[in-house]
């Protein structure tokens, strides 16, 4: 029994989980403060991935980073990075597919913060990054944990955008979903029954996790 | 010396209020401010404060400019440092009642003569959420002062304390006051709570 679908795709979670987290905190704290037509465009398109069928979002990514030309012509020639068919293009695809899980509970648990903490931790003479990170992102917790786990959870499940940039290269881009799909075509049951379960019993913990977290959040005594 | 001519557009659901306030408040004065309801009373506290710009007008505060419309100067609220008593206190739920003063300043003794000032030693690893509304308000009222502010503005700060615990906090405050030479505005909904404390009164139309 080969694993390393398995492996790869927690690799895969975990480091576009991470690189959402470090991407999308200033973003999502950016988009909480005020309103603006650029704001609302962008956080449109960072929606996007919501509703657009994968294979969409995958089609167009493959066009952008093909080798041949535009954007991906360019990072082929000047960095000699290459993002089609290759791991580093199942992280970016994962990055823009899995935004708006990030995103979107980070957003709007900044912008359910009353308007006064903020104002008050101006008045104590704190800047906008401290107040940020010592008042702001503490009393955001719950939904902050919730963003991660379905970050990675999503990440986890993802096959249309994954197949289109990434192919089914073993051991490179082959995730336990293309694998699943891959052994189903081999009439493979055998292995597509135990990396289905694999899955299904990693997002099933991750999301009783979610919710025994957010439970006890709401239950704790002094802390 | 705190001196204001502003304009301000106040939000209401019929018509257009404006907020005209052309004041000046002496270093070190007390003043109760009052009025009808959604007359800007709390507008006007944080336009001081900074949250909010006016349309038209000046602030100078110690002969610095805060803000002026026509030269474009607006200095942050960050750099105007004044103490906020707000009205719903705006406590930080992760920070328990010494990590609020700690927050604000470093000076251990002024923390712990804030702390029997409040009455709040016993609570002192307390969150927000385990105290009275009252011992809310005092934190409030504490973490304000911890700075040391030149100017003090203060929403309805008094509106959830038994009149015991009112009297003595009051005469407490006015000694800080004294000491620091702080200049205070206080908004009330009832004016004669403040009476004998304020040495000067302005009423918002």
């Amino acid at each position: 029994m080969d694993l390393t679908p398995i492996f790869l795709t927690l690799k895969l979670s975990a480091m576009t989980t991470l690189l959402l987290l470090v991407v999308g905190l200033p973003l999502a704290w950016w988009l909480s403060r005020g309103r603006s037509l650029f704001k609302m465009v962008l956080e449109a398109i960072i929606t996007m991935p919501l509703v657009l069928p994968p294979s969409v979002l995958g089609f167009y990514l493959l066009l952008a980073f093909s080798p041949q030309h535009g954007i991906g012509k360019w990072l082929q020639d000047v960095f000699n990075v290459q993002f089609v068919f290759s791991f580093k293009g199942l992280v970016l695809a994962s990055i823009i597919y899995s935004m708006p899980f990030m995103i979107g509970p980070i957003k709007s648990a900044l912008q359910q913060l009353p308007v006064s903490l903020s104002q008050a931790s101006y008045s104590l003479g704190k800047t906008r990054w401290q107040t940020f990170i010592k008042v702001l992102l503490p009393n955001i917790k719950p939904p902050l944990f919730t963003a991660i786990v379905l970050t990675f959870a999503h990440t986890l499940g993802e096959f249309g955008v994954v197949l289109m940039i990434g192919g089914n290269i073993p051991g490179v881009t082959r995730v336990a979903s293309i694998a699943v799909y891959d052994s189903v075509e081999q009439m493979d049951y055998h292995t597509a029954n135990i990396y289905s379960l694999i899955l299904f019993a990693i997002t099933f913990v991750l999301v009783i996790g979610v919710f025994v977290f957010n439970k006890y959040r709401l239950k704790s005594p002094l802390e | 010396m705190i001196s204001i001519d502003i304009e301000k557009k106040l939000k209401a659901y019929k018509g257009q209020q404006v907020l005209r306030v052309r004041q000046q408040f002496p270093t070190g004065s007390i003043t109760k401010i009052y009025g009808p309801s959604g007359a800007g009373k709390t507008t006007l506290l944080k336009t001081i404060a900074g949250f909010n710009n006016p349309e038209k007008g000046k602030i100078v505060v110690n002969s610095i400019t805060w803000f002026d419309a026509d030269a474009k100067i607006n200095l942050p609220p960050q750099k105007r440092m004044c103490g906020f008593v707000f009205q719903d206190y705006a406590l930080f739920p992760n920070m328990n009642v010494l990590q609020h003063l700690e927050y604000a300043t470093q000076d251990r003794l002024w923390i712990n003569r804030l702390m029997v000032i409040g009455k709040l030693e016993p609570f002192a690893d307390h969150k927000p959420e385990y105290l009275s509304g009252g011992q809310q308000q005092r934190l409030a009222i504490l973490r304000a002062l911890a700075t040391k502010p030149k100017i003090l503005l203060m929403d309805e700060p008094f509106s959830a304390l038994d009149p015991e615990i009112k009297s003595t906090l009051i005469a407490e405050l006015r000694e800080i006051f004294e000491e620091l030479k702080t200049t205070v505005l206080i908004v009330t909904h009832n004016p004669q709570e403040l009476d004998g404390i304020t040495d000067r009164e302005l009423k918002i139309k």
